[in-house]
């Protein structure tokens, strides 16, 4: 591996876990540690939980492909938009001749267990990451790089999908970063709550936080709408994965070491 | 395996050791305050016993959203129900004269009331919102007599934990903890936006859950059974929803 060596005195960055530098001289010169534990357990428990509430939410949207706006929605009330897709019951008008079969009852009971793991380990990310400094460090922008000029730069590279340079094998560049903000901090918690102001005893408790999202039809379309979000987040970190170096990128997921990234170029 | 690695696994297996005890604590605590669901069975029991335990905690006394009367929706959606039977049918012809709602299990006095008997009680209305496990709703004013009244007439008795509720249709029977029987909004409604309740929405007599989804309200009731467990109705998992598949408390 010539200059690899010189790559890492070159590097910015710290490392995020010095303790952990690998005593295995030949592994030290490859690999580095680039995820903690708690990091990439959580990633790919939240990883898990999020595919399974994609798709029991799916199912569920099945069982009324219509969405409203306001408090009360029905097949007698005037649509807000549908998706024109066969549904799981018989009396909802789709204009197909025939009812795909009803997956609600495991799908309910599914996404709501997956509701709490998501959000009690998400909790734990959270919580843990506050406290170590991983938001600090590794998340929250340094001020000088969410100058519009740098976030144009790195808007511009992105969009001519140049290979990111060495640096952001160890660190994320500063739209990763907003975006994880985005879905940590905005798109998660709109959904969690949207998705309790459709419940009809949690709004009892708490009315206000149904009432000021207009309704609870208006609710159940913003769901969808920030699921859809989600969702487009989730295809652009897996299409940015690919082009940094998808088994790179995924084994530093999940052993928690990456190797140079000179190795690749 | 240098100090640090053994302080972690130590400090890790505290961790993992106060958890494990302190669930064994929670699960003690939940099954004493009537935290965990009839159908916490299964590998759905720890999702359903968290939203049970958690919305009974924090919605114990609750009131279901009210909403003025011009919020009423004017096209409310009567959901299909199976074949009403030739038994409900009798009883249609008859003007629901005939149609007795039995009161009976963990009861002082167990008795058997008509619809009009049901109707002299004192009676209330209340302007709420059915929402259906599907995503669609309406909202209607409901009429009826409290349910809690019709308890406290039969005499419930103190160690009661659960009501359980049969239709007339065979296969549709529910029940519900005490917090939801003796809700001041759970009644028996006999009427529907200032008349008598339909029959595509449960008339003549549905009992009305406000803060559950539309299944948990369930139409045609025809008996009302006390208990202190649910175990011995049906497969034991406290309601026929569970059994196609469905949650047993739907106020989520």
């Amino acid at each position: 591996m010539p200059g690899a060596s010189t790559q890492y005195e070159a590097c910015r960055y710290t490392l995020q876990n010095e303790r952990e530098v690998d005593t295995n001289p030949q592994m030290a010169a490859s690999l580095r540690s680039r995820h903690t534990l708690l990091v990439r357990i959580t990633h790919w428990i939240m990883t898990l939980s999020f595919l399974a509430l994609l798709v029991t939410g799916l199912e569920i949207v099945v069982s009324h492909p219509r969405f409203y706006w306001g408090e009360v929605g029905n097949v007698n009330t005037p649509v807000l938009f549908k998706i024109p897709i066969p549904a799981s019951r018989n009396l909802v008008p789709t204009g197909y001749g025939y009812v795909m079969p009803d997956q609600n009852g495991w799908s309910r009971y599914l996404h709501f267990q997956s509701a709490w793991l998501l959000v009690l380990v998400g909790l734990l990310y959270v919580g843990v990451g506050v406290f170590d400094g991983h938001f600090r460090k590794n998340v929250f922008p340094a001020r000088a790089d969410v100058s519009p000029s740098n976030l144009a730069n790195s808007i511009v590279a992105h969009l001519k999908f140049t290979r990111p340079g060495a640096e952001e094998a160890w660190s994320y560049n500063v739209l990763q970063r907003l975006a994880y903000l985005a879905v940590i901090f905005v798109l998660f918690p709109l959904t969690i709550w949207t998705g309790l102001a459709m419940s009809p005893s949690f709004v009892s408790a708490f009315p206000w936080a149904v009432n000021i999202l207009g309704g609870q039809q208006s609710a159940r379309t913003l769901h969808f709408v920030l699921t859809l979000a989600l969702v487009l987040f989730l295809l652009v970190h897996v299409l940015m994965v690919i082009l940094a170096g998808f088994w790179n990128r995924v084994r530093a997921m999940v052993t928690g070491r990456a190797s140079e990234p000179l190795e690749r170029a | 395996m240098s100090n640090l690695t053994r302080r972690k696994l130590i400090t890790t297996g505290l961790a993992a050791g106060a958890g494990v005890a302190g669930l064994a604590v929670a699960a003690k605590l939940a099954l004493h305050y009537g935290l965990i669901p009839p159908d916490a069975g299964g590998v759905y029991g720890p999702g359903e016993t968290l939203t049970y335990a958690a919305q009974r905690l924090l919605t114990k006394h609750s009131l279901a959203r009210e909403f003025s009367p011009n919020m009423v929706s004017k096209d409310p959606f009567a959901n299909e129900v199976a074949p009403l039977g030739d038994e409900f049918e009798r009883l249609r012809r008859g003007g629901f004269a005939d149609w007795r709602l039995k009161v009976d299990g963990l009861v002082a006095r167990p008795a058997s009331f008509s619809l009009a008997e049901l109707k002299n009680f004192p009676q209330q209305s209340h302007v709420t919102m059915i929402q259906c496990e599907e995503g669609w709703s309406y909202i209607a004013e409901w009429s009826g007599v409290p349910l809690s009244h019709v308890l406290d007439l039969a005499g419930a008795a103190p160690q009661a934990r659960y009501v359980v509720y049969r239709s007339i249709q065979p296969d549709w029977w529910e029940s519900i903890d005490m917090a939801d029987a003796v809700h001041p909004q759970t009644i028996l409604a006999q009427g529907m936006n200032g008349g008598e309740l339909p029959v595509g929405f449960g008339g003549p007599l549905r009992l009305r859950v406000m803060r559950q989804l539309g299944y948990k309200s369930v139409k045609y009731v025809t008996q009302i059974t006390v208990t202190d467990n649910v175990r011995p109705f049906g497969k034991g998992l406290g309601s026929a929803s569970p059994e196609a598949g469905y949650a047993w408390y739907a106020g989520i």
